[in-house]
């Protein structure tokens, strides 16, 4: 870690596909840390990562338990599959990972965001997954900064030292 | 570690160039930290490396959501206060270690 690197990296663009409480904070975490790195952010919410920034499906997240094989009990024991079919149970299980998430200092899906662009980074939304979900502009988050096609979206990855990570 | 002039004083710095001892530094070498980070100090900055000072010493976790809550800045001020890698800047210039934090 102590060699300083020759080609620093200048820009991110993450793409984020998925919808799960642990989808989009991957995304988010790393957007962020980039961020406040100086490094440049771009931000691509497609198909069910739109909910990330949707007003409505924003704060309401959650994360799978049924499916989900890494899923525990509080203490470790194996989560089973039929608790989790159990109605409220993903609920109460997501609101139990959001507030864990809480105690670390990690924001909740809208001031992460604000977060994000305050530093610089930009939040792109897909046109084609608007289309299919039928979402409009004013269904997403002041955060967005445009729908863009997937043509645009490798326009804006162009540049050396750019990384395309999808999540 | 290395030894590195400021302000005076020979200072103790890590690999990465940060004051190992908090207890060494004041306003004349964040002011000549600042100025290889091509910062001009502001009445503002110091607000804010204090702190981050008082933070590290009550051995808190900082967070760039922390400092924008600190009633001081908001995140996009402090994003230009210290352009470029605010928490990484800021916390050189303070004189403390960079924090181990991913948010």
């Amino acid at each position: 870690m102590s060699k300083k690197e020759e080609h620093p990296l200048k820009k991110v663009c993450i793409i984020c596909s998925k919808g799960t409480i642990e989808d989009v904070y991957a995304a988010l975490v790393m957007a962020n840390g980039a961020v406040m790195e100086g490094i440049e952010t771009n931000m691509f919410f497609t198909f069910f990562g739109l909910d990330a920034i949707t007003k409505k499906t924003m704060k309401k997240l959650h994360t799978a338990t049924v499916g989900n094989p890494a899923m525990r009990m509080p203490g470790g024991l194996p989560f089973p599959s039929v608790l989790g079919i159990i109605p409220g149970v993903e609920a109460g299980v997501s609101a139990m990972m959001r507030s864990q998430m809480d105690k670390l200092d990690i924001p909740p899906v809208d001031e992460f965001l604000e977060m994000i662009t305050a530093g610089g980074g930009e939040i792109y939304a897909c046109k084609l997954a608007m289309d299919m979900f039928k979402l409009k502009v004013e269904d997403l988050s002041e955060q967005v900064k445009d729908v863009l096609t997937v043509g645009q979206f490798y326009e804006l990855s162009g540049g050396e030292n750019t990384q395309i990570i999808f999540t | 570690m290395e030894q590195k002039n400021y302000a005076g004083i020979a200072i103790d710095l890590n690999e990465d160039g940060y004051m190992v001892n908090m207890d060494q530094w004041n306003k004349g070498i964040a002011v000549e930290l600042a100025k290889e980070e091509d910062i001009e100090l502001t009445d503002k900055h110091f607000e804010v490396l204090e702190y981050i000072r008082n933070k590290v010493k009550s051995e808190e976790t900082l967070t760039i959501r922390a400092i924008g809550k600190s009633g001081i800045v908001d995140i996009k001020g402090f994003y230009q206060l210290f352009p470029g890698g605010p928490l990484k800047k800021a916390t050189k210039i303070a004189g403390v270690l960079k924090p181990a934090s991913c948010v």
